[in-house]
């Protein structure tokens, strides 16, 4: 029973990415022009976190896997029926209107106290797996203020591996500059993970693992507690990332000569 | 003085969510088939768009790529749906909105794709609907995906119906394929030899198992039958050669031969043995009905995807059109929409987005029916058990009066408490929606697939020359050709168009018929902006016009409205199903409309969403007024012979003597007068005598109140043109081109 593990992911929603995404500023701050309209998808970074986490429980007999997740409750429920095909979790659903502008410090806070009152759930076996970011717009601190919210000292950023030694000590991998990982060891649980990408691909859907988790999401969601949000933040200006199009209509030139240029292109961009 | 500015209505402003189709087409309480449908676009947008846009099509071979996709359906749910939980399924209870859902997301991307998945739950439905109980548990267990702790493939199945006639082609009424004992020893099973050549057989090219229809060799036994062959067994299982069809690439399809030796059992529902003859449970037409009834619906909705799959990339194309042109740019109307400026390409794209919701509305409520209709059937059989009632004459005679009851109790009114039967009474509600099953399977079929067809092409050349590349987004090209082998296999249009001719007279469906008119109108009276009213007055014409067929004779004298005379009574089918659609359309939107707003992720845009696709439906059953009444007054007038300038067509004309005479009586009475016969015997150059028509002046009225019923209908369609040229789409396909 000594490498049992509590595996809580915080997971957020934003809109799939393929999506035209264009700031807009309301009443009440910035926000995404028709985000409620928009398809919505499991936060991309948080994803991979849910996917090492049901990984590592399903070789660690006896672990348990949460999601926490703080959304829109209709818009949860319609990212479920995807997620929920991919790994077995219980879902702790809090309904709030968050999106990507929400305060980080408001959205730590709702997601703490949800985790707090998770029943069974044993802190001395806990670890706490995010995302490092978020595609939403990438405050990249909301774990942290989990992290610490929760007591939890040993926290990593933007880890791609997590290996259990033979001890029980944990055996991390986060990213640093270059392409390179710092290597790092804590002794087992509690511990917070912001998972960067990870090493696991996408599961596939299985309809019959979606069928049993959500005998017990359905339920969830109806009960999903409203929160509300805080907003100590106030956005000066907010732009999407820059798209640059240069395009000219060319003929008579070889594919060598066309490659030869987008390169020399890319290498002075 | 300022004027204030008419309030714009809401409109589109992203494309429909998949909450909102929920909603729309009757699944938002089902996350069974909500999870069925991500699971299904996963393998649709990922393995089948990336084999599509590698060149996967350009084989007639069945090859590894084809194969691997069988394996994603397994994995994705997509091979159980067709099974119960017992069996290795997903759910319990009817399949027909599962499986339709499923060919939907498949044919998004690629029809051939569905038909591979779907052709192996047609060679179940066979044993599904009329094997025993061992067949069925034997087979939908093998033929499920392997459950955990087991090591085994699923079984692949074939269905094996058409058979080829020496340079004729094929035909399913007549069957060459035979069966006959070789082998029957006292208190031992029957062996049986079957013999079965097969043409244009969906998924031979890796059948573990045929389900064939074969014919009696043999005086021991009677009829036909369908009898179930292995790949294993003693003889021939030849799978023939691949064939080499332009279309659905991505399914396996060939001529296979047949010559197997098979024990008796194999017979699809049994057999009893009666004074030494050997007599199947049921006949091949009989299996066949219970199956076709309900695999055709899944047809229609795969065309249905086609069409409004094809939304995105044409109005992605149509923006971007002259981007990257010196002529166009940033912030110009040319850069910013592109061929989106002009109203033509617009009102195109609109034209083939509203035959999509209205072959999706259509195709949804068959599938829905049918999920309704099945439990019914079952305990129709205990039913019948109940009340002793053996032999298909008994039964069809218990159905017969219940059938008078069901259409007398539906010509009451609304609100009489005498209808409450129709829906507490179990053989009344049976009648009624089986009249109904019967009439929305064929129309989904026949008119999605046909008139699919025709606006794919409309799609396509939406995107000009591009649209018939390989490099077109969103596979149009192939969708488009694709869309024609949907209107062929599974029963071409015209055994569509001979069914609805005999279902769309059932005085049951007529009654329910007649019932929706009423719908309509009152429908219209909360919402005049769906063009339900123009729609009630088109389904009166249509109602009208087949009254008047069965009973008006043509100019020689010939019944018009009969079986053989399908100059009359195809069209009219074709017409039905127009009105069919829109209607369905209609409904569809009032329960978004409905429900919608209490879902709160479509709340947000709601109304906006809403008032676009009641302009789509006014465009809709403005489209299908005008074609119901084209076809009506052909059927009406086409049929009576034009009078001539001889003596009989000219009795009714004035002579110029005549009116001269009169002149004096009633001075001007020569102005109103034509059709005037000269003194010379001379008439004005036409082909005779306008037409008077006195038994068909109610046709005529309603016409002219169906003209007046269009009022609005382009202002309509200039809404929605306006909307599509402003609503936000994605950046880029989610799937590979």
């Amino acid at each position: 029973m000594s490498n049992v593990y509590h595996i809580v992911v915080c997971a957020g929603i934003v809109p799939d990415p393929l999506q035209t995404l264009e700031p807009i500023t309301t009443p009440t701050g910035p926000a995404l022009k028709n985000e409620m309209m928009l398809p919505a998808v499991l936060d991309p970074w948080s994803g991979h976190a849910l996917y090492e986490a049901t990984n590592l429980a399903a070789h660690f007999p006896g672990s348990k896997v949460w999601l926490v997740s703080a959304a829109p409750k209709a818009k949860l429920q319609q990212v479920m029926m995807n997620v929920a095909q991919k790994a077995s979790f219980e879902l702790i659903p809090i309904d709030v209107p968050a999106n990507g502008f929400a305060d980080a410090h408001s959205v730590a806070k709702i997601l703490g106290e949800a985790i707090q009152t998770i029943a069974g759930l044993d802190r001395s076996r806990l670890l706490l797996f995010g995302g490092w970011e978020s595609a939403s717009r990438g405050a990249g601190v909301t774990m942290q203020l989990v992290g610490e919210r929760l007591g939890i000292r040993d926290q990593f950023q933007g880890v791609d591996q997590l290996t259990v030694q033979n001890d029980g000590s944990l055996e991390i991998l986060e990213r640093i500059e270059g392409g390179r990982h710092l290597v790092s060891t804590c002794q087992g649980p509690p511990a917070l993970l912001g998972w960067a990408t990870g090493n696991l691909p996408e599961p596939k859907n299985n309809p019959q693992v979606g069928m049993a988790n959500m005998r017990a999401i359905m339920p969830a969601l109806q009960k999903a507690k409203p929160a509300s949000l805080f907003q100590n933040v106030r956005y000066v200006s907010v732009t999407p990332p820059k798209q640059q199009r240069q395009t000219r209509v060319v003929k008579d030139r070889s594919v060598d000569e066309i490659a030869a240029e987008l390169a020399e292109w890319i290498v002075q961009s | 003085m300022a004027t204030a500015s008419p309030v714009q209505p809401e409109t589109l402003r992203t494309l429909p969510t998949d909450a909102a189709r929920q909603v729309q087409w009757g699944f938002a309480d089902r996350f069974d088939l909500q999870m069925l449908v991500q699971a299904t676009r996963a393998v649709a947008r990922g393995p089948v768009a990336r084999l599509v846009a590698n060149g996967g099509r350009n084989s007639h071979e069945w090859t590894d790529g084809k194969a691997s996709l069988l394996e994603a359906f397994d994995e994705a749910g997509i091979t159980a749906v067709f099974m119960n939980p017992e069996e290795g399924g997903l759910f319990a209870g009817p399949k027909n909105l599962a499986l339709a859902l499923v060919a939907f997301e498949l044919s998004w991307v690629d029809g051939g794709a569905a038909t591979a998945s779907l052709a192996g739950c047609l060679a179940l439905a066979p044993i599904h609907e009329r094997g025993t109980p061992e067949q069925q548990s034997h087979y939908m267990k093998l033929a499920a995906p392997a459950q955990p702790g087991e090591d085994r493939k699923p079984l692949r199945g074939a269905f094996c119906l058409t058979e080829p006639i020496p340079y004729v082609g094929v035909d399913t009424g007549m069957l060459n394929g035979k069966v006959r004992i070789v082998e029957w020893k006292d208190g031992e099973e029957p062996l049986l030899q079957v013999e079965k050549r097969g043409r244009f057989i969906t998924n031979i090219g890796f059948a573990n198992f045929v389900t064939a229809a074969v014919d009696s060799d043999d005086e021991r036994i009677k009829g036909s039958c369908m009898v179930i062959l292995e790949e294993g067994d003693p003889g021939v299982f030849d799978r023939g050669t691949p064939t080499r069809k332009m279309v659905h690439q991505l399914s396996s399809t060939g001529d296979p031969i047949f010559n197997l030796r098979v024990p008796a059992t194999r017979i699809i529902g049994g057999y009893e043995i009666k004074d030494g003859v050997l007599i199947p449970r049921f006949n091949h037409s009989e299996i066949i009905e219970a199956v076709f009834r309900r695999t055709r619906v899944t047809v229609g909705v795969m065309t249905a995807a086609k069409l409004l799959s094809a939304v995105e990339p044409v109005i992605r194309y149509q923006r971007g059109r002259f981007r990257g042109a010196e002529t166009a740019s940033p912030g110009s109307v040319r850069y910013e929409l592109g061929l989106q400026a002009r109203q033509d390409s617009l009102h195109r794209l609109a034209d083939v987005w509203a035959t999509g919701e209205a072959s999706a509305s259509l195709g949804f409520a068959a599938a829905r029916a049918f999920d309704e209709l099945d439990p019914l059937e079952k305990e129709m059989e205990t039913l019948y058990v109940g009340r002793g009632i053996v032999g298909a004459k008994a039964k069809m005679k218990l159905l017969r009066e219940a059938a008078d009851r069901a259409g007398a109790l539906l010509q009451l009114p609304t609100g009489d408490a005498r209808r409450g039967a129709l829906k507490s009474e179990l053989l009344l509600r049976f009648v009624a929606l089986d009249s109904l099953a019967d009439v929305l399977c064929p129309a989904a079929k026949l008119w999605n697939t046909g008139c699919g067809a025709q606006m794919m092409r409309e799609a396509v050349s939406l995107m000009g020359g591009y649209g018939i590349t390989e490099d077109c987004p969103g596979f149009l090209g192939n969708k488009w050709m694709d869309a024609q082998l949907e209107a062929t296999y599974e029963g071409p249009e015209a055994v569509q168009r001979r069914q609805l001719s005999v279902t769309m007279t059932n005085p049951v469906f007529v009654a329910q018929f007649r019932s929706w008119i009423r719908e309509m109108r009152s429908i219209a009276s909360e919402h005049p902006g769906t063009g339900a009213c123009a729609l009630a007055t088109a389904m009166t014409m249509w109602l009208w016009t087949l009254d008047h067929l069965q009973h008006s004779k043509d100019a020689d004298g010939g019944k018009l409205y009969q079986s053989a005379r399908q100059g009359v009574t195809f069209p009219l089918a074709d017409a039905l199903c127009w009105l069919l659609a829109a209607r369905c359309q209609i409904l569809d939107v009032l329960r978004l409309e409905r429900e919608g707003a209490a879902d709160s992720s479509i709340a947000e845009g709601l109304s906006g969403l809403v008032n676009f696709l009641s302009d789509l439906c006014h465009v809709q059953s403005a489209r299908a007024s005008g074609e119901v009444a084209r076809i009506c007054a052909e059927l009406v007038f086409g049929y009576n012979r034009h009078p001539a300038w001889d003596e009989q067509g000219t009795r009714g004309c004035w002579h110029e003597d005549e009116l001269d005479s009169l002149e004096g009586i009633m001075p001007g009475i020569n102005s109103y007068g034509f059709d005037i016969i000269g003194r010379d015997g001379s008439h004005p150059k036409k082909a005779g005598p306008c037409v008077t028509c006195p038994g068909e002046s109610p046709f005529l009225s309603l016409q002219t109140k169906l003209a007046g019923c269009l009022t609005g209908s382009r202002l309509a369609k200039d809404r929605a043109a306006e909307a599509i040229s402003k609503i936000m789409i994605p950046e880029a396909l989610d799937y590979p081109v």
